[in-house]
């Protein structure tokens, strides 16, 4: 596909006038890196850094019966998140394989927002019709051409956010947002949430903004270390925190028990789709298990490398990387669920050759006031 | 930029000609366009390789790449400080970023090498 024919966010401009190398990412447009991935990835750790997560999607779900759709659609429990509250969820087909992974913000007693991966957009919106055909009184809308997403991660996010709003950003606790939050004069909703292991929000407002707020923002936090920041650190950074990532650690033929996601399976909620599947996995065994690997060897694993025991494949790597933070090469990878223990000696095959690692506990990295 | 004593591969490899031995490395738009580089894999000393033939790996990243021998011969020297410090390709990818060196079995194989002025070329047509 050719670069003028990709799906350009509003801040498409904004990425050109900084310097930002674009790439082919799921069909849209997108900046990899400003200056080097590296570089981007320890500043949002140090500092901060800003995102265009503007592809992502957004579904408006409302009505008397929002809530039961999603308690049927979704593995993980809608019933105790609060107005304002936003809440992680895997969201199942039937086999209980993942349709995708999203965010639930409650924004009124019958009113949720989900955000949804930007590959899975489509699928997801089509998904939650047909699971809403049994729920009359849920009106479920695809949201995401008027929705742009700014994502402020890093140490430093508070402190810049806060010379732009009047807000108490300190009551916006970890996976809660604010609704018409004025930020330097654009109405936002505004959540503690990311996906970089580091503090930060995330800024949702109209498209028509968007390029005037990405641009202030980078002003008033030229001073506390803002750089604009890629898909590539964005990345690394969620890699290190061990944070799956659609189509990478699950996919419609991975349960969200196999990806180390079953604290987000409430089977006691009531019925869901997958439930049964996943129930009768629980029962039998995982088929497979997601661990993180540390190579012990030279090389650095990547996306589909075959994971060896004794010579034998026995799994695959879904996340390779050089880690910047730890400075070491880690991977995340499916094996059976007999060789997940931590320290478990396996090998990746690397251009043909077993290359030495052990599995280690995951998250690689977790930031240190949390 | 580009270093006139050099010779040139489409695939971004140089060769700097020191008598009978060709010390070879990844050019400046090589390494640029690859980002920060963080694992170099080279070949043992002793490996015969042809010109055109991988003879090492560069990763950077996101990427995975093979590096193609400018020169057919014998690897004499491999930069042992590569493994410890990948990112000495993207600080002086022309100087001590040099990969390895190769005892030149056809050193008529240059010519069919570019010299800078053609490099250069190729490398603004490769970017558009």
């Amino acid at each position: 596909m050719g670069m003028e024919e990709l799906k350009k966010t509003p801040l498409y401009g904004n990425h050109l006038k900084y310097g930002g190398r674009i790439i082919d990412f799921a069909g849209w447009a997108l900046p990899v890196q400003f200056r080097s991935i590296i570089e981007e990835h320890h500043q949002v750790r140090k500092a901060a850094g800003l995102f265009d997560v503007s592809d992502m999607g957004e579904l408006d779900i409302r009505g008397p019966q929002a809530l039961d759709l999603l308690q049927y659609a979704l593995t993980n429990d809608m019933s105790t998140v609060a107005v304002n509250q936003v809440r992680y969820s895997p969201m199942c087909n039937h086999r209980g394989g993942v349709v995708d992974d999203l965010l639930v913000y409650r924004l009124g007693e019958d009113h949720y927002f989900l955000v949804i991966n930007a590959a899975n957009i489509e699928k997801d919106y089509n998904w939650v019709k047909e699971l809403a055909g049994r729920f009359p009184g849920a009106k479920v809308e695809n949201v995401s051409d008027k929705v742009a997403e700014l994502a402020l991660q890093g140490p430093n996010s508070e402190a810049i956010l806060s010379r732009l709003t009047r807000a108490d950003l300190s009551a916006i606790r970890y996976y809660w947002c604010a609704q018409d939050v004025e930020v330097a004069g654009v109405r936002c909703m505004v959540s503690r949430t990311g996906y970089t292991g580091e503090d930060g929000f995330e800024i949702f407002c109209s498209p028509e903004e968007a390029p005037g707020l990405w641009d202030t923002l980078l002003e008033e936090g030229d001073e506390l270390g803002l750089w604009p920041c890629g898909l590539g650190c964005r990345d690394t950074l969620r890699f290190e925190a061990a944070m799956p990532l659609y189509g990478q650690e699950m996919d419609d033929d991975t349960t969200p028990l196999e990806a180390g996601l079953g604290k987000y399976v409430k089977f006691d909620k009531g019925d869901f789709v997958g439930r049964e599947p996943l129930l009768e996995e629980k029962r039998t065994g995982l088929r497979k298990k997601l661990v993180g690997l540390e190579m012990v060897g030279r090389g650095i694993a990547r996306t589909g490398y075959p994971v060896l025991k004794d010579g034998e494949k026995v799994g695959y790597v879904t996340t390779g990387s050089y880690a910047p933070t730890l400075d070491k090469n880690l991977a995340l990878a499916f094996v059976p669920p007999q060789l997940a223990e931590v320290g478990t000696g396996l090998q990746v095959e690397i251009r043909g050759r077993g290359v030495g690692a052990r599995v280690v506990k995951t998250p690689f990295y977790r930031r240190r006031d949390k | 930029m580009y270093p006139a004593e050099f010779r040139y591969t489409k695939t971004h490899e140089w060769a700097k000609v020191e008598g009978d031995l060709a010390r070879v490395g990844i050019t400046n738009y090589a390494q640029e366009h690859l980002g920060d580089i963080v694992f170099v894999e080279l070949p043992e000393v002793g490996r015969q390789v042809k010109q055109g033939e991988a003879f090492g790996v560069v990763e950077s990243v996101k990427a995975v790449s093979d590096c193609y021998a400018p020169v057919s011969g014998e690897v004499v020297e491999v930069n042992g400080v590569l493994a410890d410090k990948p990112e000495t390709l993207n600080q002086d990818p022309h100087g001590e970023g040099w990969m390895v060196v190769i005892r030149m079995s056809d050193p008529a194989e240059l010519g069919n090498l570019m010299d800078v002025a053609a490099y250069e070329k190729h490398c603004e047509e490769e970017a558009h």
